[in-house]
């Protein structure tokens, strides 16, 4: 090491105060040059490749599976059915019990006598090569004696419908229900009830790396590496040891790149269980990697909810009372947590207003489809979709502006923390400022005069103008809450930061990213509470041997949750450097000051330690205070109090072409608030996605399942995401008000984008259309649904927009559109 | 089987492959380049585009055997000592999150800007059509092409 003898500035380059700046992200070299290891990528000695034979019928029961000539092909080492395997591993978990009547149905990762959806797994193969195990496949020969698929959730649930688990005997997976207040007694003060229909369709979540697992079981004594495509390395560890019935410290999962996620990687899959079982078995490593279409069956679905919604209202405008009642489909078996999308986004139907009272029941329904699960935002997205686009078809009621309506029933910003209706309590937020500069920057009134004007002259192209003024609750979140909700983990995060001998530093957090920007974001934070250079710190992340304890990423919590383990964890290295510079120095503790990397004796200026010296002095440990434990390592376990509740406006404006029902976005203005801000490159990046994915499901996505259960966009070629074209330019801005129930300040992004944006999509195209008779739209709101929406409004007596596609393979899209009384 | 020799960033290969191997699993399984990832069986989403004789193509839709004699780079052989100004200009503008469609982007936007140095928003976007990101929303995407335009496009 240097002496610092002569100076008395600290010897620690580098720039200082990097949170809040827009640092270039550290991933990104390896990244951009192709230095990259996804799990597909992942190689192992003698490696095995797995392919898996999947249902082509949504629901049958399988009389014969014979797996015998796969056998007599060149390069294949096994074939197995679903009842060869029954000693490998048992049935996939479900980690939420959300209802007293939760059913829960057997889920084998490989059927073994009844398969459920198209994509069931029925046999799998085992090769040398991926092509060999393929060529293979075609040779196994299953008998299938087809059963009645059901595919629709009200009819589901009607008397003798056919079942999707005769066990089970019902098709009604749970029900929830909660009262707050007597949503009776504003019903019964009520001027106008609003009562409307909306549909949140099934959306698949593309991440673009499709899943994929790689185990080795060649370390040592019966020890297996896992390689996964996963959002939750902890969790497919905890239950891979459950499933399997190998003892947990014998398992070590690791999550290399991993290549998007939304939800559909936080979950414990069938072929993290085949892939184990069959390495144990065959004592060689196996890799199974999904093709894009096989991904769309085999990895979970998203959304799937049918709202039914009714706002009870003065004439001038109070909302007194809200009440919703939801299906939600779970498709065929319960993933790990299935049963509580719908739930987790209920206390987000009142949003930002002051209802008295609020209804809220929900029934979750099993289908013959691909399971359901977390999607980015995970019940949330639909929850705001369902009162915003009610808030602004109750203004057009009252012939109040939308966002007139909204200021005279959200919360002001002088009335936080305010608790809601559902008894949350949201510590922060300015909605007003968020709306505002939103309006500014959108040119509200500009547009909304554009809009008279092409209404006045019939122009073939009308403007509509949407609203979307959401909160969500992020940062999942306090343990005890979680205990409280039937949920069987916690909701807690933790770090730990040390300085290596030669002044490095390491951050280890259990959280797990798979695109987010962790390294970059939590070297700023670790930066700046040890005064080090943002170069001087790494990351460790997504392994288990190296990261012990961690939950995860998901729930918009990294940040919130893990990143102020990291400070804290940072802060108790500080702290304990200072006890050994007090040491060294011979000097009272409090006689210590610390800043910028650096600890100065008050009042000697030439007494200065940084904070790099220390942790060689703490190497070399030379000289020690007595019984001291001065490696500058330090913990720190964060369970939070509450959630963190972003806020924001986004405003849309459309042009929808009456002629041929194509939509446009013209302008796309976005004000979040997501309180201070570590890193403003990546959140605008968070944003733009989020938004992109929001639109997509109001304009372009839809998972469609024929009326045999056949997945109909069961390929990229079918099932539209959209294209750099698809999408119009943002333009994002944000205002900052600081959450209070944590050090950092910060609110959870990761979501907020994809919750806001689709009704403020959608609201925009009903506005634009809104003089011609029409007051809702399907998604996704596609050329043909608008044109029809227009038609049938100006024609027949059809109140609902009717599309081309089978929405839930029968009534659900041709159902009563809404009512106003 | 057929014999086949192919120059994969800048170096010669010479190799027996079964006809139908596609030039993407040619490049990741045999000789290891698995920078170049795959993102579907359908040729949509662009993850696998490499450069085949300087015009960049979707790896997967290109047989092994079809590339018999051709010069091919990928992501891994852009940089050569200095980075590539697309991969400096996508780091520059975040112009990407899990980087799973970074590969193919910064393919296809080179040969976009060898088309049309000096493209605008609308040509970027519909340049870079056949390739997927589920992460950026393609704004950032944009902002990078553009700032590559700047700074001197393609090479
Ligand atoms: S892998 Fe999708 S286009 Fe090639
Ligand atoms: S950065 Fe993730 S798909 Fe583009």
């Amino acid at each position: 090491m240097t002496a610092t003898t002569e100076a008395p500035a600290p010897e620690v380059p580098g720039r200082q105060n990097v949170v809040g700046t827009p640092l270039r992200r550290k991933e990104d070299a390896r990244l951009v040059t192709g230095r990259t290891r996804w799990t597909d990528s992942v190689a192992a000695p003698g490696l095995l490749h797995v392919v898996i034979l999947r249902s082509p019928m949504a629901h049958a029961r399988l009389t014969r599976v014979d797996v015998s000539g796969a056998l007599q092909r060149p390069g294949i080492v096994a074939a197995y059915t679903g009842l060869d395997l029954v000693d490998d591993f048992g049935g996939l978990p479900t980690a939420w019990t959300v209802s007293e009547d939760l059913k829960t149905p057997s889920h084998f990762p490989v059927a073994r006598d009844v398969v459920r959806y198209v994509g069931d797994a029925v046999a799998v193969v085992v090769a040398s090569s991926h092509d060999a195990a393929v060529d293979a496949m075609e040779a196994i020969e299953v008998d299938y004696e087809p059963l009645p698929a059901v595919l629709d959730m009200e009819q589901a649930m009607a008397d003798g419908s056919p079942l999707v688990h005769d066990d089970i005997g019902t098709n009604t997976c749970f029900t929830y229900h909660e009262e707050h207040g007597s949503y009776q007694a504003s019903k019964a003060k009520a001027d106008v009830l609003l009562t409307r229909r909306y549909v949140n369709q099934r959306l698949i979540p593309n991440a673009m790396e499709p899943r994929s697992v790689v185990v080795d079981p060649t370390g040592a004594a019966d020890s297996f590496t896992i390689w996964s495509s996963t959002q939750v390395p902890h969790f497919v560890r905890i239950f891979m040891a459950l499933v399997c019935g190998i003892p947990e410290h014998k398992i070590r999962v690791i999550a290399p790149d991993v290549g998007g996620g939304f939800g559909s990687k936080l979950d414990i899959y069938a072929e993290e269980a085949i892939c184990l079982g069959l390495a144990k078995r065959l004592h060689r490593p196996v890799k199974w990697t999904a093709s894009r279409s096989e991904d769309y069956q085999a990895t979970i679905h998203g959304r799937d909810v049918i709202q039914d919604v009714e706002i009870a209202a003065t004439s001038d405008g109070k909302m007194l009372g809200l009440r919703v009642d939801l299906l939600t489909d779970m498709g065929a078996y319960l993933q790990l947590l299935t049963p509580s999308i719908a739930l987790l986004g209920r206390y987000m139907y009142p949003a930002i207003y002051k209802f008295e009272t609020h209804s809220f029941h929900c029934t979750g329904v099993f289908s013959n489809k691909t399971p359901t699960d977390a999607y980015r935002g995970a019940g949330r997205p639909e929850a705001t979709f369902a009162i915003e686009r009610a808030v602004d078809d109750l203004a057009a009621h009252l012939h109040l502006d939308p966002i007139e309506l909204r200021r005279r029933n959200w919360i002001t910003h002088d009335e936080f923390p305010y608790t809601t209706v559902c008894g949350l309590e949201y510590d922060s937020g300015n909605y007003e400022a968020a709306t505002d500069k939103a309006l500014e920057l959108f040119g509200y009134d500009a547009l909304r005069a554009e809009q008279a004007e092409r209404r006045r002259s019939n122009d073939p192209v009308q403007l509509g103008i949407g609203v979307s003024t959401y909160t969500e609750m992020c940062g999942l979140a306090p343990s005890r809450w979680l205990g409280e909700q039937g949920y069987v983990a916690g909701g807690w995060e933790r770090a730990t930061v040390r300085m290596t001998p030669l002044g490095k530093v390491e951050v280890v957090s259990g959280t797990s990213p798979h695109g987010q920007g962790h390294a970059t974001t939590f070297s700023q934070i670790a930066a700046d509470a040890l005064g080090v250079p943002f170069e001087d710190v790494e990351v460790i992340v997504n392994d288990t041997a190296a990261v012990p304890w961690g939950l995860d990423t998901y729930g918009s919590r990294s940040l919130v949750v893990g990143g102020t383990a990291v400070r804290r964890a940072a802060e108790g290295v500080v702290e304990k450097a200072k006890l050994l510079a007090a040491h060294l120095f011979e000097a009272d503790p409090a006689d210590l000051e610390f800043d910028s990397g650096t600890f100065r004796v008050k009042g000697t200026p030439s007494a200065t330690k940084t904070i790099q010296e220390l942790a060689f002095a703490s190497f070399t440990s030379h000289t020690m205070a007595e019984g001291s434990d001065a490696i500058l390592t330090a913990d720190h376990l964060v369970d939070p109090e509450t959630f963190s509740f972003p806020h924001g406006t986004h405003l849309c404006a459309v042009e929808v072409d009456t002629e041929t029902g194509m939509t446009k976005i013209r302008r796309y203005v976005c004000v979040d608030d997501i309180g201070k801000v570590v890193n403003p490159m990546i959140v605008e990046g968070q944003v733009h996605g989020g938004v992109a994915q929001g639109i997509a499901q109001a304009l372009y996505e839809e998972a469609v399942y024929d009326d045999a259960g056949n997945l109909v966009t069961g390929s990229l070629v079918d099932y539209l995401v959209p294209a750099a074209p698809d999408l119009p330019t943002f333009e994002t801005d944000r205002t900052e008000t600081p959450s209070t129930t944590n050090p950092l300040g910060v609110k959870g992004v990761g979501e907020a984008g994809t919750i806001a944006s689709t009704p403020a999509v959608v609201n925009a195209v009903v506005d634009a259309l809104r003089h011609l008779g029409v007051d809702d739209v399907r998604m996704a709101c596609t050329p043909e649904r608008v044109w029809r929406a227009i038609h049938g409004a100006r024609g027949s007596d059809d109140p609902a927009p009717a599309g081309s596609v089978v929405y839930g393979g029968a009534t659900t899209e041709t159902t009563a559109g809404g009512r106003l009384t | 089987m057929v014999r086949i020799q192919i120059t994969v960033d800048g170096q010669r290969h010479e190799d027996e492959v079964e006809g139908r191997l596609l030039l993407v699993h040619y490049l990741r399984d045999r000789l290891g380049k698995v920078g170049t990832p795959v993102g579907c069986d359908t040729s949509n989403c662009g993850s696998c585009t490499v450069r085949m004789d300087g015009q960049s193509v979707k790896s997967c839709s290109v047989l092994a055997v079809q590339a018999d004699g051709s010069e091919i780079t990928t992501v891994e052989g852009l940089a050569t000592g200095e980075w590539h100004p697309v991969q400096t200009a996508f780091k520059e503008c975040h112009a990407l999150q899990c980087g799973y469609c970074t590969p193919g982007m910064i393919m296809a936007s080179i040969d976009l800007l060898e088309e049309n140095p000096s493209p605008s928003e609308d040509e970027i976007r519909h340049g870079l059509e056949g390739n997927l990101c589920r992460c950026t929303g393609y704004q950032n995407i944009v902002k990078a092409v553009q700032y590559a335009a700047a700074q001197g496009g393609a090479q």
